[in-house]
């Protein structure tokens, strides 16, 4: 990561060495932060600060999963922070049923949001950018209607326990990232949809001449990411111990699109790259901890993530244009 | 372009018919080269278009026609050679140098902006101010009215273009061309798009234009456009020179077979292609196919395909061929028209309904619309029919690797193993990936557009015998090629497409190429009236024709010989209802034309002159 392409002396492949980082850059990457806080941090590599980071990703990690798929069509879904809040605002409402019934109801709210997106840029035939802006906008106005425009204190202790218990150690929250990084890998790598998603990526045209059911995969790929965010939002009230519609999920949307880049999509479609997304965010994460620790500044944290993702962009338009 | 200049390109009438070719030229191409990766566009062109001229540029797909205008609109740069701006040699760096240098474009689609006014896309970037520095809006209004009236165009320059019809918003194109001093308008294929009428009000412009001493770059691959209004002509073939001189002098034969490298008493069956001898068909088609109609496209074909057969598709470029692939796939929505299959028509037309029909089509565009470049050969070859090596949605790699194998042996694909990246492939081996595709559909139909087109040599052998065995397997193939002589040695028979309708069928012996050349040649206009031939016959062309003639003469002195010469025949109103016969008997009118044509041409000195005080 640290090896920037533009000084590296003649003689070395460029397109090569940007294909490598592409693939393994921020593997590497990671693995060079950890070494570093292991070395200069105090009390960095320890089970509880590890957790806790683990446990603050983990809402990015499950948005940014939805947030590849989405790309890898060569779209993007603007509304994810606006789909965490309006879940979140749901939520309380149906509370008194108990927390399935209320699950449920939240879920439902990231399936309309991904309904309303998907036909907007599959069977409208808008841009993503734009399609996914109307909910981007009106998805938070709505979460502050249906709450009220107030904070809900969460007294359920089902719903609480979900942010805070662990099982066997690990999380629920990061245990439920975990297996939904497995299950999108799945997706992604061995099913039909998976595959079909892909090719729609990488090429619409020959998909669409190809017979590929386009329109569907399309909406069901924004279904899923819907779905995804909302279920983020749940877990994300569920540590907050309170539902917030009006900052909940702010700018959610950057990160996952963030940690999905630094992964090695491309942001062109045609390629979803599960393990990376999941590593992307985790770099962002322990970037902005590590940074902090050392007494920078929040903004200082900020251009640094920015530097990052000029990075991973570069990096990805150099392997194109071999 | 002020009247002085038409004027001193005209007034000068006789000289020397036939002059060198760098006195009198306004924009010349010398020995020019592009080079794309893996291509070359461009080979060592040269290329004039004289002061006043009407210019065809023709060539087939691929020929370097665009990358010609390109070059000499400022958008590419010449890897070789140079260009010469009257005389002077000159480099443009941006489209814009070109634009200021007096050169316009007018594209297919037109290059306005739909949203504003009719006047405000011709007064675009030099607007007329009024004392406040405020666009001077009655007086933009005015003067657009007036611009417009001159070319017979009645449209409200309060207007957004984008209400008008396609074929207005293109002379709102020109009219700004005109408007901005431009001595060169390059138009690429402007007609495409047109309704008859439109194209007629078309012509006059461009009479209008050409009165003016303005010179005309034309693309089209309507030869009967071409006879009635150019004055010379320039082929290319594969990116490089094949033909330039006066358009009167080459009859219609000649240029398609310049156009298409085929000489016409050079006739050889079964002689460079791997085609075998011809299959048996079938009685009962498999495929039948009435009334496909679309807008501009397509007019009412009709096509049967047997089992067994190789039914060649021909055509010129711009005939409706592709468009004939694409709606038999489903991929063309149409306005009207019925497909069946074994008998049973299809109720949507979808590609994947004409897929579960059996019907697959090999796109024109390999990268385009084929291959998906970041996949594996595996998963191109499986992409059409993976749910059919699925279970329950899940993918098995079994069922993929077994038939991936098999037709990676059979149609002998060249890659470092199932799982090399196909943008990593050869043009060739793409092309047996996608071949791979449809084939491993068992399809009944098979649709080939352009199967071997930039493919190298041996790939082409071998995709050519491929079409054979696959016909003598019982598949129905439709071939599309440009390549006359893979289309007649392939096909067992060959239905031929212009203007978007079947112009006829060779069958039999008649399956050779001087047969397909004829046929190819033929004018629109001689099979009474099934295209576009209501060309010179309407009235109004016979009540506009004086009009503009009289407008002409009261501009530039001796403007007589005027373009419209051309629609009507040398002398004039009276004769406009010989214009009608112009297109079918082309011998006697081109002449004609010839002769006036080459007076305005032959002033060089004056032409240059003019050209050098004209700029800004």
């Amino acid at each position: 990561m640290t090896a920037a392409p533009y000084s590296l002396p003649r003689g070395i492949d460029r397109p090569r060495v940007a294909d490598w980082l592409q693939r393994y850059g921020v593997y590497a990457a990671v693995a060079a932060l950890l070494i570093f806080n292991w070395i200069f941090t105090d009390h960095f590599m320890t089970t509880d600060n590890l957790r806790t980071q683990l446990v603050q990703v983990s809402p990015v990690v499950i948005v940014a999963l939805g947030m590849a798929l989405v790309i890898g069509t060569e779209g993007v879904d603007l509304s994810v922070g606006s789909t965490m809040a309006l879940a979140s605002s749901v939520l309380p409402l149906y509370l008194g049923y108990g927390l399935l019934p209320s699950l449920l109801v939240a879920l439902l709210a990231g399936i309309l949001v991904g309904l309303v997106n998907g036909s907007l840029v599959a069977l409208v035939g808008l841009q993503p950018i734009v399609a996914t802006l109307a909910l981007f906008v009106g998805g938070r106005g709505l979460a502050l209607v249906i709450a009220d425009g107030q904070l809900k204190q969460i007294e359920n202790q089902n719903l609480l326990d979900l942010g805070t218990n662990s099982v066997i150690g690990i999380p629920i929250v990061v245990l439920i990232a975990g297996v939904l990084a497995l299950l999108v890998a799945f997706l992604v790598q061995r099913t039909t949809f998976g595959r079909q998603l892909v090719a729609i990526g990488g090429n619409r045209a020959a998909a669409t001449l190809a017979g590929l059911p386009v329109k569907r995969v399309l909406i069901g790929v924004y279904v899923l990411c819907g779905v995804l965010a909302s279920l983020a939002g749940v877990l994300a009230t569920a540590r907050l111990t309170a539902s917030d519609p009006s900052s909940l999920g702010n700018l959610m949307e950057l990160s996952a699109i963030t940690a999905v880049v630094v992964g090695g999509t491309p942001l062109t479609g045609g390629s979803v790259r599960v393990l990376g997304t999941v590593f992307g965010a985790l770099l962002m994460q322990l970037l902005h901890a590590t940074l902090v620790t050392h007494n920078l500044h929040d903004s200082t944290a900020q251009m640094v993530q920015a530097g990052i993702i000029l990075v991973a962009v570069y990096v990805a338009r150099e392997r194109r244009s071999r | 372009m002020a009247p002085p200049e038409a004027a001193a390109a005209q007034s000068a009438p006789p000289g020397p018919p036939s002059p060198p070719p760098a006195p009198g030229a306004v924009l010349e191409a010398v020995g020019v080269s592009k080079r794309f990766p893996g291509v070359v566009a461009l080979d060592d062109v040269s290329f004039t278009l004289r002061q006043g001229e009407i210019h065809a540029l023709v060539g087939e797909n691929g020929a370097g026609k665009s990358t010609l205008i390109k070059l000499l609109t400022g958008v590419y740069r010449p890897d070789d050679g140079e260009l010469r701006l009257a005389g002077e040699p000159g480099a443009f760096h941006h489209p814009h140098e070109a634009q200021r240098a007096g050169i316009s474009t007018i594209y297919q689609e037109v290059n306005l902006v739909p949203l504003m006014s009719v006047a405000r896309n011709i007064f675009l970037g030099r607007e007329p101010k009024n004392r406040f520095g405020l666009i001077d809006f009655p007086r933009m209004h005015r003067e657009t009215a007036e611009l417009l009236g001159g070319f017979g165009i009645t449209a409200d320059p309060r207007r957004p273009l984008h209400t008008l019809g396609i074929g207005t918003q293109q002379m709102v194109a020109l009219a700004r061309a005109v408007s901005v001093q431009a001595r060169v308008v390059v138009m690429d294929e402007p007609t495409s798009s047109l309704e008859p009428r439109e194209v007629e009000t078309l012509f006059r412009v461009i009479g209008e234009l050409h009165e003016r001493g303005i010179s005309i770059l034309y693309v089209s691959h309507r030869m009967d456009e071409l006879y009635r209004i150019c004055d010379r002509v320039t082929v290319l073939r594969d990116g490089r020179l094949v033909h330039s001189g006066d358009l009167a002098d080459t009859d219609r034969v000649r240029l398609v077979s310049l156009m298409l490298g085929r000489e016409i008493a050079e006739v050889r069956r079964h002689g460079a292609t791997s085609f075998g001898e011809g299959h048996t068909a079938d009685r009962q088609p498999v495929l039948t196919a009435s009334g496909l109609t679309r807008r501009h496209q397509l007019q009412d074909i009709a096509l049967e395909l047997h089992p067994g057969e190789v039914l060649g598709l021909g055509g010129l470029l711009g005939s409706g061929r592709s468009e004939t692939a694409k709606a038999l796939s489903g991929a063309l929505p149409l306005d009207g028209g019925e497909i069946s299959v074994g008998g049973r028509a299809l109720r949507r037309l979808t590609p994947s309904a004409a897929i579960r029909a059996g019907i697959s089509m090999l796109p024109e565009d390999r990268k385009a619309e084929g291959i998906v470049p970041g996949l594996s050969v595996r998963e191109n070859i499986v992409l059409a029919a993976m749910p059919r090596l699925s279970r329950a949605g899940i993918v098995s790699r079994q069922k993929q690797d077994r038939i991936v194998e098999i037709f990676m042996k059979r149609l002998r694909i060249k890659a470092a193993g199932p799982e090399q990246k196909v943008g990593e492939l050869s043009g060739g081996n793409q092309q047996k990936v996608l071949l791979a595709r449809w084939l491993c559909l068992e399809p009944k139909v098979l649709l080939l557009d352009e199967p071997t087109r930039g493919i190298d040599v041996g790939a082409k052998a071998e995709v050519q015998s491929l079409i054979d065995d696959l016909a003598g397997e019982g598949l129905a193939v439709l071939l599309i090629s440009s390549d006359i002589e893979e289309l007649v040695e392939g096909a067992d028979r060959i239905v031929v497409l212009r203007a978007g309708a079947v112009a006829g069928e060779l069958t039999g012996d008649d399956v050779e190429e001087n047969a397909l050349l004829a046929v190819l040649a033929e004018t629109g206009d001689s099979d009474d009236g099934d295209s576009h031939s209501d060309f010179g016959d309407s009235t109004d062309d016979a009540g506009e024709a004086p009009e503009a003639e009289a407008e002409a003469a009261a501009g530039p002195q001796d403007a007589a010989p005027g373009p419209l010469t051309k629609t009507t025949a040398p002398d004039a109103p009276p004769e406009s209802a010989a214009g009608t016969g112009t297109g079918t008997a082309a011998a006697p009118a081109p002449p004609a034309d010839g002769e006036p044509q080459s007076t305005p041409d032959t002033p060089g000195g004056a032409g240059s002159a003019t050209a050098k005080e004209d700029p800004r």
